[in-house]
């Protein structure tokens, strides 16, 4: 498998052609590497579907309609509540799954767009030829999840146009299924979601290895430096310019612009979401405001005096809240212009004269440098004129604000998290802010409450929260270490037998957004917890920040507690959305280094090889985009199960295993050919949890694999036991599953395992430790 | 009725309101296989009360308790032994399953009772699981707020109404 070769020319003249944007491709040039091609180079739709089968054998989908209709169709509506099917013949079973698919199809294009819209950027500045590094000599293995799915061994930035070419084929045809009269099979569905899933995962990977490259960021760099987080870091006494979004070019254009321009020091640039992580991958003096839902709190604080958006998780009245503030906003893509005019082919100085005059309340500048050149330059001239005045109240203007509130609960209803607002409304009238600063950690920053028609009086709780809170506000004051990038091929090898074998307990990966239940600080005990019992703690996003803003008993942030190291105990935030894929990438090459199974183009086997093996489990406490349902869909189709918070259910569809159903959890062994009942490792690929309690047991029991040795099992069984104990208050009622032998018992557990071993009528497994193989192509030695 | 949480629209197949709190005694004597499934919720307010209607109505009825979460251990101290414990969607999907039920005999449950199901959001959705993939089954929330996706529950009520309501169920199974 090669590359095309692709000519390209804005103008090109010869003798007989003229032609303007002329593009040439010519097919493929070869371009091999040492490692031997496998069965599936760029497969198709259908072309794992078999290995999909078989992980649906085992986890059932259980499907959670919102409501009992589909109204996708003028055929429609339909009402497809018990049984009925739509005039399409579609099912309820097949609709949620199609939903799930359409979910994830977005959350992969969404990916996937990014990166060609970042690939294109970076192939006009730096050529096509342009290398690809994304750790020197420390990362050989550059693009595990590349080479795996489509065969190519990436190179060059023009190497990566490739890839993206086949995952855009497929995403219209994964999309296509979508239409009315199309699939009507669930489980045909559930394997179109997997297959999108695996696509994000390619085009995650490609943008976040073309920006590590291309940008310098920190390459595969476990001690990468540390960034300051929190409302109260930025300093908003200098002017203040805001990036919020994913899509890093434009704000790398303002730390660009001021790097020229010596103004650094000038001019205060922070960030919300994975637009301020790739910042500070980029530059050393931003800093990180915190999650996606910091989003409304902060630009209602007023602090910043120029707001510049790239694309996705923006909010979609981001204008209407700027203009609130007397804030510029910027818009620098085409996905999200906001309305507003589109400035980019105007002189830069022209555009600053009527921002800064208030002609405008905004434009669209969709040239990342001339952006980045216009934002310093405006918020240099608003900031003085500009009365940092935002709209969070007083307390005394609070306290009046609060007792207008009649308790006629409105505002509860429209609450995601059903915060008792009017409660502690009651209490700030008579002058105790606390029960209403103490929403300010569960409170996700929505604004449904706040919306048109929600109080009958007008009152704004949202505000007062963030009023309530605002001492608390001033001291958010935290450090996170930026994202380091990809796993190096070395630590791979440290860790790979260890977690194989299950003497490092797992690999537990906290993603996703910050949709959280209670507090963003849930996340970070987790993590604390699991890192302590000397997991590898993974993280990215809002994820990573969550872990970031809280302190441990020594004060600090756990990114200073903890190293940066893919090793037991260490915390690696490895980045930003895209940067999920170093995460998946890991486990692959485990895989691919340390069992040196082949990479190329060998989905099937090194999937199996993950599913059996890798202890690996994500954690996505507060998903909430179609992009998260998209990561984990990637996720599961290496095996690797994903847990979410209560509001993950929202997701629509659970994949769930029956651990007392033994027929499904045997597994082939391949040295023998023969069948081995393994017990329910791991039990579930998609779950979603109730509170943070239940998360915690699951974690344990998740990482669990077939191929776990006696010494690791009876490590994992003992952070399993010990949690379950210390959380539900006593043994868990399944032990018995997960017991092979009398020596995965934890010593310290003993005579108490045995008595209750005694009781279930608990025997030892027959085949213990078999080879665990899920594919029977992958037998060693056929049977007989 | 409208549901609790604003955005939420359920579809044609509504909950049938409960306004005499003795039919669901009636309910829970009549049904050959009922179940009651306790989640979180209930510890969420007065210290427990609901959680404490639940572990009566469970004994008086003799309804036998899947605990989610960890809330075997809140039943425990309450002085109920809880007939399982699982995750809210570990103990929904199977309820889809006609041949499953805690007794491992093959015969489904035919009703199942739920207090304290939440977030509310979550309830929902596991109602709505139940109402369109376990059609063998009826569902009853005796939670505070109105569950259109159960076959039965309360309309939206006030803390007082709701515990009165609990104690009359309570008080019917204990005659
Ligand atoms: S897609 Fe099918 S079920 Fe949905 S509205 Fe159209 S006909 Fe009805
Ligand atoms: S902004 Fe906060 S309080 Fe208001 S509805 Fe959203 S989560 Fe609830
Ligand atoms: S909607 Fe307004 S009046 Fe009603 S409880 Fe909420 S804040 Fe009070």
């Amino acid at each position: 498998m090669g590359s095309k070769l692709r000519i390209r020319a804005d103008e090109l003249q010869l003798p007989w052609l003229k032609a303007k944007g002329f593009e040439l491709s010519l097919g493929r040039v070869a371009r091999e590497w040492e490692e031997e091609e496998g069965p599936t180079p760029m497969p198709d739709i259908a072309s794992l579907r078999e290995w999909d089968k078989r992980l649906l054998k085992r986890y059932k989908p259980f499907y959670l309609p919102f409501c009992d209709l589909c109204c996708l169709c003028t055929f429609g509506k339909c009402d497809l509540s018990k049984g009925k099917r739509g005039a399409c013949g579609i099912d309820m079973g097949g609709q949620l799954s199609r939903i799930v698919l359409l979910s994830c199809c977005i959350g992969a294009s969404t990916h996937c767009g990014h990166a060609r819209h970042m690939l294109d950027e970076l192939i006009e500045k730096y050529g096509r030829d342009y290398p690809l590094d994304v750790g020197g000599e420390n990362v050989y293995l550059e693009a595990p999840i590349i080479r795996l799915v489509t065969g190519i061994k990436p190179r060059t930035l023009g190497d990566l146009e490739d890839v993206l070419d086949y995952c855009e084929t497929e995403l219209v045809h994964l999309l296509s299924c979508v239409h009315t009269g199309q699939e009507g099979d669930n489980l045909d569905f559930e394997s179109k979601v997997f297959h999108a899933g695996m696509i994000d995962h390619v085009v995650m990977e490609v943008a976040d290895i073309a920006q590590v490259s291309a940008f310098g960021f920190p390459k595969a760099d476990p001690e990468a430096h540390l960034v300051e987080l929190g409302m109260g870091v930025i300093d908003s006494s200098k002017p203040v310019i805001l990036v919020i979004g994913h899509n890093v070019p434009p704000a790398i254009g303002v730390a660009d612009y001021l790097a020229k321009a010596g103004l650094e020091d000038k001019v205060e640039v922070c960030g919300i979401c994975c637009t301020a992580i790739d910042l500070s991958r980029y530059s050393r003096k931003a800093k990180i405001v915190g999650p996606i839902s910091f989003q409304l709190r902060f630009v209602r604080s007023g602090v910043a005096d120029v707001i510049m958006v790239d694309e996705q998780c923006i909010r979609t009245d981001i204008l209407q809240e700027a203009q609130k503030v007397n804030a510029v906003l910027i818009t620098t893509h085409y996905k999200n212009l906001q309305g507003l005019p589109d400035r980019t082919k105007d002189p830069v100085d022209q555009i600053v004269e009527d921002l800064v005059e208030g002609k405008l309340p905004g434009a669209a500048i969709l040239d990342p440098e001339k952006a980045g050149e216009v934002a310093v330059k405006v918020a240099m001239q608003i900031a003085p004129k500009r009365r940092k005045m935002g709209l969070i109240p007083t307390e005394e203007r609070l306290m009046e604000e609060s007792r207008r509130c009649t308790s006629c609960f409105s505002c509860v209803r429209s609450c995601p998290n059903t915060l008792p607002i009017p409660e502690a409304l009651a209490e700030a009238g008579r002058g105790n802010l606390k029960p209403l600063s103490d929403l300010y950690e569960p409170c996700v920053g929505c604004g449904k409450c706040e919306q048109e028609g929600v109080c009958p009086v007008g009152i704004k709780p949202h505000t007062l929260i963030v009023g309530a809170h605002r001492r608390e506000i001033a001291e958010e004051k935290f450090k996170m270490r930026t994202g380091r990038g990809a796993i190096q091929d070395i630590e791979i090898r440290r860790v790979g037998q260890p977690i194989v074998m299950g003497e490092i307990p797992g690999v537990v990966a906290f993603v996703g957004c910050s949709n959280f239940p209670g507090s963003w600080k849930e996340v970070a005990r987790m993590a604390e917890e699991f890192a302590r019992r000397k997991y590898i703690i993974c993280t990215t996003g809002c994820s990573a920040m969550a872990i970031g803003m809280y302190r441990d008993e020594n004060g600090q942030s756990l990114y200073e507690t903890y190293p940066g190291v893919f090793d037991a105990g260490g915390i690696v935030n490895c980045g930003s959305c895209v940067s999920n894929s170093h995460i998946a990438g890991a486990a692959i090459k485990i895989a691919s280094i340390f069992a040196k199974r082949r990479l190329r183009a060998n989905y099937e086997e090194i999937a199996d090889y993950i599913h059996n093996r890798v202890g690996a489990v994500g954690v996505a406490w507060g998903a909430y985009s179609q992009k998260a349902s998209s990561i984990a869909s990637g996720f599961w189709r290496l095996g690797i199960p994903v847990i979410v918070g209560p509001h993950g259910s929202k997701y629509r569809r659970a994949l769930l295993g029956r651990k007392e159903d033994r027929e499904v959890w045997k597994v082939i062994d391949a040295r023998t050919g023969k069948e081995a009942y393994v017990g329910p490792v791991p039990e579930h690929l998609f779950f979603m949890a109730e509170t943070v309690e239940e998360a915690m047991v699951a974690i344990p029991k998740l990482c669990m694999r077939a191929s776990d040795t006696t010494k690791g099992r009876s490590i994992k069984l003992n952070h399993y036991i010990d949690l379950h104990r210390r959380l539900f208050g006593d043994l868990p009622d399944d032990l018995h599953l997960f017991v092979r032998t009398v020596a995965d018992i934890p010593v310290t557990m003993k005579e108490e395992v045995m008595a209750f071993l005694k009781e279930k009528g608990w025997k030892e497994f027959e085949n213990p430790n078999p080879d665990p193989t899920l594919v029977p192509r992958l037998i060693r030695v056929k049977e007989g | 009725m409208e549901p609790w949480q604003k955005a939420e629209i359920p579809g044609p197949v509504k909950a049938v309101l409960i306004t005499r709190p003795e039919v669901v005694a009636v309910l829970i004597k009549r049904a050959k296989r009922p179940l009651f499934v306790v989640g979180t919720e209930a510890l969420k307010e007065e210290g427990g009360k609901p959680l404490d209607y639940a572990v009566r109505i469970a004994k008086a009825g003799k309804v036998p308790v899947v605990a989610t979460a960890q809330m075997a251990m809140e039943l425990k101290k309450r002085g109920l032994q809880p007939a399982a414990r699982m995750a809210m969607v570990e103990i929904c999907s199977r309820l889809t399953d006609p041949k499953w039920s805690l007794h491992g005999d093959g015969q489904p449950h035919d009703l199942v009772l739920m207090l304290g199901l939440g977030p509310y959001y979550m309830e929902w959705l596991m109602g709505s699981g139940l109402k369109s993939f376990a059609p063998h089954l009826r569902t009853i929330s005796l939670n505070r707020f109105y569950q259109p996706h159960c076959s039965w529950s309360f309309p939206n009520l006030s803390a007082e109404e709701w515990y009165k309501n609990l104690e009359k169920i309570a008080e019917e199974l204990e005659k």
